[in-house]
């Protein structure tokens, strides 16, 4: 049979504007969603989040392929099997790749832009964790620079991700803040 | 196995916000691509329905709330998916239906209204990100782009400059596409001058949000040959997830794409697809990713997508054409609806339909690529006339 060939002029769909939205020209329903959820955190990232509460990073090891994950799992998910063992690892790390973002969540804008990156967490395996950058300039972020994790203090830590703040510049030969 | 092709395509118009509802745009881009290869319902044995995140519409069971207008009862129907990836798992899944025997012939519709979450469905976006470990830092989806794009350049040494050629290259082949609402002619200046969104990503290194709907027909060798002179048979599928432990990855090369192109290559019988591939349409929803696309497409060398582009290689008259419909970036990303209109591309330039966005040459193999997920699902389709 005879092919149509594919229509060059125009296609079926209508584009509203905003106006015909604003002024009611076309019907819209506001359905405003206010869904609660309450997630428990697991085995592996609960005992994660309690050591986080102690101001201390845990991970998980596999005997199996000798790497030591974080964040932690109860099952290696490369060996397919249990993971064998908790392991300590270091609050401090190297800066995998970073950003800063102008962004919030919901794309509103903001003036002070968020530095993040992903951190391999130092005694883990590879890589490691999403988190903040902070007590640095967005010009001064480097992939492959030294961080520590910024706890907030004792009282305040809940067992949750922000109870480290940001990390921050961390010179590993004097373990302390350059100068 | 049995012999696929892809007999049918319809489109609708892209836009920022569509007057019809999901179920409506599905209808209007499946009646069209049912019409254009003459056949009706009565003929369709199996529908299969893409659709990214149901939290964008806001309602779920979604592939149920389409399947009216998508042809989808009274038949097998089902929903596959695969994240950003969907639009071209959605032909991968057909074939299965097809090649296996189970049917002769498989609709497959995709749908994206990512209007409907207001004031923007970035908000929508927030709910891939790891719950208990990522959510509370309040991500945005362009973090993670930027984060990669950030480990791609400095892996090897590309500039903003070059990636932004993709944006100029693809929203200006969008021009001749009628289902575009953000093609136009710009520059590498406009694009790194435009907003800074979350560096080293600009505004024009981004897609759009898009509502629209995309469709094709897929059949058997038997119905294919007696119903069109010019079927496109698929000759090659891969698809390929990552760990969802993203953070353990190194970024700067996508692995789990070119699992899924060796998978589709190795079926299709392709050796040498910098040579066999005539046409291509990788997964644009930014620019860097164009590039990061055709290396692990194993269609450039590691860190060298940036130079061929640079050459012209990519352009429509190029020795590669790469998204010649203009894409995500040049004609917008209804997410499913976008790696499906991808395959319709190919599918019509094929054929030699593509009117003013047709590549010289007569090309005979094609590829389109879809990407998503927590940047870790490759599907890729290859594609062949005789």
């Amino acid at each position: 049979m005879n092919m149509k060939e594919q229509p060059s002029g125009s296609l079926p769909g209508t584009p509203l504007s905003d106006e015909a939205v604003q002024k009611g020209n076309v019907l819209t329903l506001e359905w405003p969603s206010s869904l609660r959820y309450a997630w428990d955190t697991g085995v592996a990232v609960g005992r994660f989040l309690q050591e986080l509460k102690e101001g201390r990073i845990i991970g998980r090891r596999c005997h199996r392929c000798r790497r030591v994950l974080v964040p932690p799992r109860m099952f290696c998910e490369r060996c397919f099997r249990p993971t064998d063992s908790w392991q300590m690892v270091e609050d401090s790390g190297t800066v995998n790749t970073f950003s800063e973002s102008h962004l919030r969540w919901d794309a509103s804008r903001i003036e002070e832009p968020i530095l993040v990156a992903v951190i391999g967490i130092d005694g883990s395996s590879e890589g490691g964790l999403l988190h903040y950058l902070g007590e640095m300039k967005p010009g001064e972020m480097r992939i492959g620079m030294k961080v520590k994790a910024v706890w907030k203090p004792a009282e305040e830590r809940q067992g949750s991700i922000l109870d480290i703040r940001y990390f921050r510049p961390f010179d590993r030969s004097t373990q302390d803040r350059p100068a | 196995m049995r012999k696929v092709a892809v007999v049918g395509a319809g489109l609708t118009r892209f836009m920022r916000r569509a007057q019809e509802t999901g179920p409506e745009l599905a209808w209007l881009a499946a009646s069209q691509a049912l019409e254009s290869c003459g056949l009706g319902l009565k003929d369709v044995d199996s529908v299969a329905i893409g659709s990214a995140p149901d939290a964008f519409d806001g309602v779920h069971m979604k592939g149920e709330y389409l399947a009216p207008g998508a042809g989808g009862w009274g038949r097998p129907v089902t929903r596959p998916y695969a994240g950003g990836g969907t639009g071209v798992l959605m032909p991968i899944h057909a074939w299965l239906h097809v090649a296996s025997g189970m049917f002769d012939v498989c609709l497959v519709v995709a749908e994206e209204k990512m209007s409907t979450c207001h004031p923007h469905p970035q908000g929508a976006f927030v709910t891939i990100f790891d719950n208990i470990l990522e959510r509370p830092l309040e991500p945005n989806l362009i973090w993670i782009f930027a984060l990669e794009m950030r480990r791609y350049m400095e892996t090897y040494g590309i500039t903003k400059e070059e990636i932004a050629l993709v944006s100029v290259k693809n929203k200006r082949n969008g021009l001749d596409h009628p289902s575009t609402h953000v093609a136009e002619e710009i520059t590498v200046k406009d694009v790194v001058e435009s907003e800074v969104m979350v560096a080293p990503v600009n505004r024009l290194d981004v897609s759009p949000v898009s509502d629209g709907a995309a469709a094709i027909v897929i059949a058997s060798e038997e119905v294919a040959r007696r119903i069109t002179d010019k079927p496109v048979w698929i000759d090659g599928i891969g698809w390929n997830l990552d760990t969802a432990y993203w953070t353990n990855r190194d970024l700067a090369y996508p692995a789990y794409v070119e699992r899924a192109a060796r998978m589709a290559y190795k079926m299709a019988g392709i050796t040498e697809p910098r040579k066999q591939i005539n046409v291509v349409e990788p997964y644009d929803p930014f620019s860097y990713k164009e590039l990061h696309h055709l290396e692990g497409l194993l269609l450039a060398d590691k860190g060298q997508a940036a130079k061929i582009t640079a050459d012209g290689v990519t352009q429509r008259n190029g020795n590669m054409p790469v998204c010649p419909s203009g894409g995500l970036l040049g004609v917008g990303n209804p997410i499913a609806a976008a790696g499906l209109m991808k395959v319709a591309e190919i599918f019509w330039q094929l054929r030699g339909e593509a009117g003013r966005r047709q590549v010289p040459g007569q090309p005979k193999v094609g590829l389109a690529q879809a990407w998503g997920d927590l940047m870790q699902v490759g599907t890729v389709v290859v594609m062949r006339v005789d």
